[in-house]
């Protein structure tokens, strides 16, 4: 008998300290409140988490890797882009 | 390495049917590590194992020094035989397929949240304290074993099956949980533990709302299993025990 491959689900996580959930791994599971379960039983054991995401990871649509130079390479040449050429005033202190 | 007799005042008996029924189905389902049907669901039934001994190491402690016979948590678990054990008998048999491990933990977490709320409330602040802690870890387990009767229940054919084969075996154990005797009554009477008739009504609308869910019928009422409580039990704890205990048996005193 074939078995439907159990769907994949991505976990997000916000820290105790954190202000936004971060991608932490991935996890089996039949559906979303079994992915919650199998997220916080998997990446929550010592503590980690507030709030657990979980998402289709076929929900998820990735740039192709292929792309990377088209998409990624001409930002290189565009240092100017980065706030390096301000001087900021002594009074302005900690940004 | 000789086996110790506990001097069981009512408290002390309480505690430990509480303490071995916790430690023996963790054991029970620690059995699943490396071998549970996905590695989610293998760290999950450890997370269940390890909050069980949570809670049965907190009652082996309390139960030791309400005994004042200077043993330890470890004495009590590890130096009494079968028939010094005080589980229900539900938590011991063997583990089965993954559908009696679920339905397992199911009866026995609906059980548990409710008895670990109301105790929460005890006159002895040492209890409410374990108890608190217990319920929210209780409340856990009943949400993901019950999560599980219900797409294993209402799943395929074969996991249909396994389910209604397991609550066969499983019901007759379930009468258990509800007995009381004159230990059991005098704790009550002192508001140290909860009646447990009135647990009942909560268990039995867990049980039907999960049930019904999971396209499970509930068995007719049928004649129920008893003895663990007061250590009669069945031909498995004694092996169960001989693999828990055998390194404090093999050599006394041993530590890590």
């Amino acid at each position: 008998m074939a078995e439907t491959p159990m769907p994949i689900w991505e976990v997000f996580i916000r820290s105790r300290t954190g202000l936004a959930h971060r991608h932490v791994g991935s996890v089996h599971a039949a559906d979303a409140e079994m992915a919650l379960q199998a997220a916080r039983d998997t990446y929550t054991r010592r503590g980690e988490g507030l709030s657990i995401w979980v998402v289709p990871s076929a929900a998820i649509t990735a740039s192709d890797p292929a792309d990377k130079d088209m998409l990624f390479e001409p930002t290189a040449s565009k240092p100017y882009r980065h706030p390096t050429f301000y001087t900021v005033p002594e009074e302005v202190g900690h940004m | 390495m000789t086996t110790i007799a506990v001097a069981e005042t009512p408290l002390v008996l309480g505690l430990l049917r509480l303490a071995d029924t916790a430690l023996v189905h963790a054991q029970r389902l620690s059995e699943w590590c490396g071998h549970a049907p996905m590695l989610e669901e293998d760290l999950a039934l450890a997370n269940l194992a390890l909050d069980l001994i949570g809670q049965a190491r907190a009652l082996y402690a309390y139960a030791a020094e309400a005994e004042g016979a200077g043993r330890t948590e470890d004495d009590l678990a590890y130096r009494r035989d079968a028939p010094q054990f005080r589980n229900v008998l539900i938590a011991e048999l063997p583990r089965g397929d993954f559908a009696f491990t679920i339905l397992r933990a199911f009866l026995l977490a609906a059980h548990a949240q409710p008895f670990w709320r109301a105790a929460s409330q005890s006159n002895d602040a040492t209890l409410a304290a374990i108890a608190a802690k217990a319920e929210k870890e209780a409340a856990y387990h009943l949400r993901h074993s019950g999560e599980w009767v219900i797409r294993l229940g209402d799943g395929t054919e074969e996991s249909g099956r396994r389910m209604r084969e397991a609550l066969a075996t499983l019901w007759p154990y379930t009468g258990e949980l509800f007995e009381a005797d004159a230990a059991d009554r005098a704790l009550v009477e002192a508001g140290i533990l909860p009646a447990p008739e009135d647990l009942r009504p909560v268990w039995d609308a867990t049980v039907d709302r999960v049930f019904g869910e999971a396209c499970l019928t509930r068995p007719p009422e049928t004649w129920m299993q008893s003895g663990g409580r007061s250590g009669r039990h069945t031909e498995h704890l004694g092996h169960m025990l001989a693999v828990m205990q055998h390194l404090q048996r093999a050599y006394p005193g041993a530590t890590w």
